[in-house]
């Protein structure tokens, strides 16, 4: 789809700089292509357009058939967007927090992520699932998970996890529009202002797959994605006072992730440490640490070290919570513990 | 609905013929060596889809399950297609990547074949909608089990379904058994039609053994479906005279061989002779041709080559990537 500036839609009600991005990006979806359809739980603007106001002006704008409010049925949900897609629509199927995606799991997995090679290319299911999630809020241990690494695991579905505005916006477009199955993942850290960085630009989109380097360094790279690489840029900024010279590479894409960025940065440092908020053990780091280790066994003057959520369940009382999320301190922990 | 005409109901006829002579084969190439499959025959249910089909175009929708032989050559997958992608090979209509639980074939419009007891259901609403959003007057059929309506996305299909009038057919082929649990036994309902009740939705009990009844309701819903009238739950009550699998041994199943004595088969092809909408000569005919056509497609099917194992690499993703 090729956007004209001059065509795109004036502004929706606006919320904050990361709802506005997503709006945006569904605003010119919608607008760009008659195949673009929204489904999910209030997520018109007779029930409030959605939990987090994302979706809020687009049903007035583009119509209830299109911007459609469902039952709480997440199965019917993600059913009726694959099924919509295998009949030429590109649905945009909402599920409201990331724990729901259990619920919706057979579609998913057993499904979306797998038609194509089951049908030997003869049908493709482009949906985008957008689902919010992330600890810190006290929302408890079945708000809050995130559950990347389940959906990473999957072949067939592509998991994007974005940390700015600029890139929610360029990434849900892409999403939006690519021919597989993509499972976006909003962290609630950026809905309630951790979000930061320019206003995205109309018509612009982050391919999928393709890391960014939100900070240069020689010393030791961080690799992450999501709320945490907010976290490593700001531990980054406090070492760089002591000649700490840190990089930090933001994934954006846990899968396709974007190995040839992680090892070209982890071969110029030497040492890497990798962040997620989802649980460490069996995480994605696990496999991102593995690859390094794999490619660059001779070149590392340390071990790569991981920082992810401990193996219990998110609690709900403040000091379990903040100590359950990898925080600034845990990631600088780590990077010292690298650079010994 | 009226009846139909004599050249319809020997259509019906034939594409029951198709099936069972199908069936037939496949049973044989697996008794013989020639195949080593899971195989879930549908011998028995022959007429649920015949009746439906004669209703349907090529870009109607079918989606159905691990047993749905019967509704995909009834919708029209050729038989080299079927039968070289039950063998696994390049030439089958999956290139042999999802073999008989995952038919698919969307020239003739068979989106979808599910091994997920249910969860073809929430999809063919999908397709569905799809239709309806695009103003076509495609409809969509969902064919499942007993078992299926016990499974929460059914439920879940059946309000969604409703309540935005969504053209689609909920096509439930009870068999009276859940794999191997009889119906009275996972069930308390008369009838799995009357579940159509909670959800404000028609929904009909009819003999699904009797091709000309399936014929009639199926087409009254297919019509209101195309209509935009909306959905319809039809319960067909029929019988699985092989049991859950090939193999299965069937002890579970006490009144079979009653079953299999009544075998609607036989019974729709006396009824046509006796009619005079055709004649043993004619049908013979037929049934002759049908098993050259298997026999020809067997022989390609064990001709083909297997999928290259670059293949394991294509259609994860739009873009082939290496694995």
């Amino acid at each position: 789809m090729s956007v004209d500036e001059d065509q795109l839609p004036t502004l929706l009600p606006s919320v904050n700089g990361y709802v506005d991005a997503l709006k945006m990006a569904l605003d010119e979806a919608l607008s760009g292509d008659p195949s673009v359809v929204l489904l999910g739980e209030d997520i018109a603007d007779e029930q409030g357009g959605g939990v987090m106001k994302v979706t809020l002006g687009l049903s007035s704008r583009y119509g209830t058939d299109r911007v459609r409010t469902t039952p709480i049925s997440e199965q019917a949900i993600i059913g009726a967007a694959i099924g919509a897609a295998l009949g030429g629509l590109r649905p945009v199927a909402e599920l409201m927090l990331m724990n729901f995606v259990s619920v919706a799991m057979d579609q998913i997995f057993n499904h979306a992520a797998k038609l194509r090679f089951m049908s030997g290319g003869q049908t493709g299911v482009p949906i985008t699932i957008r689902t919010a999630t992330g600890a810190g809020f006290g929302f408890g241990a079945q708000h809050s998970d995130m559950l990347e690494g389940w959906l990473a695991h999957a072949p067939g579905l592509k998991v994007v996890l974005p940390s700015t505005p600029a890139d929610a916006k360029g990434l849900l477009l892409s999403c939006i529009f690519d021919d597989d199955p993509c499972i976006f993942v909003e962290h609630a850290a950026l809905y309630f202002g951790a979000a930061s960085g320019p206003a995205p630009e109309p018509g612009a989109r982050v391919p999928i797959g393709v890391a960014r380097t939100v900070r240069e360094g020689t010393d030791l790279t961080v690799v992450g994605y999501g709320k945490p690489i907010l976290d490593a840029a700001a531990v980054a900024a406090e070492l760089d006072g002591e000649g700490i010279s840190i990089e930090v590479v933001d994934l954006r894409t846990v899968s396709p992730w974007d190995e040839a960025a992680v090892l070209a940065s982890v071969a110029k440092t030497r040492r890497a440490v990798v962040v997620h908020e989802s649980v460490q053990q069996f995480g994605p780091g696990g496999e991102i640490a593995s690859r390094i280790n794999e490619e660059l066994f001779g070149q590392l003057d340390a071990a790569v070290l991981r920082v992810g959520a401990p193996s219990c369940p998110v609690p709900y009382s403040n000091p379990l919570e903040m100590a359950y999320v990898p925080g600034v301190g845990r990631i600088e922990q780590a990077i010292r513990q690298a650079l010994k | 609905m009226s009846e139909p005409d004599s050249a319809e109901k020997v259509h019906i006829y034939e594409l029951m013929t198709r099936i069972k002579q199908c069936d037939e084969r496949v049973r044989k190439m697996l008794m013989s060596g020639q195949a080593a499959i899971m195989y879930y025959s549908a011998r028995g249910q022959e007429a649920i889809p015949a009746g439906i089909s004669a209703h349907l175009r090529d870009d109607d929708y079918v989606v159905t399950t691990y047993r749905g032989i019967h509704d995909q050559i009834a919708k029209g997958v050729p038989y080299k297609s079927l039968l070289a992608e039950y063998l696994g090979k390049s030439t089958g209509s999956c290139k042999g990547k999802g073999g008989p639980m995952h038919i698919t074939h969307p020239a003739v419009g068979l989106m979808v074949t599910t091994g997920v007891v249910g969860g073809g259901i929430p999809i063919a609403n999908g397709l569905a909608l799809a239709a309806q959003l695009q103003g076509q007057d495609r409809v969509a059929i969902a064919n499942f089990g007993d078992g299926a309506t016990n499974i929460g996305a059914f439920h879940e299909s059946l309000n969604l379904a409703q309540l935005w009038k969504l053209p689609v057919v909920f096509m439930c082929q009870n068999n009276l058994y859940g794999e191997h649990t009889a119906i009275a036994d996972h069930q308390v309902n008369a009838h799995v039609a009357d579940r159509a009740v909670g959800y404000g939705m028609r929904g009909v009990t009819i003999d699904g053994n009797d091709p000309i009844e399936v014929w009639k309701v199926a087409g009254e819903a297919i019509q209101q479906a195309r209509n935009g009238g909306g959905p319809t739950l039809i319960e067909a009550v029929t019988y699985r005279f092989m049991g859950h699998y090939f193999g299965d041994m069937s002890d579970y199943m006490p009144e079979l061989a009653d079953k299999m004595a009544a075998d609607p088969f036989p019974a729709y092809r006396a009824r046509l002779i006796e009619s005079g909408d055709t004649s043993e000569e004619q049908l013979a005919k037929m049934e002759a041709a049908i098993e050259a056509e298997l026999d020809e497609a067997v022989e390609y099917a064990l001709a083909s080559d297997y999928p290259e194992l670059i293949e394991l690499s294509r259609d994860v993703y739009a873009e082939e990537v290496p694995v």
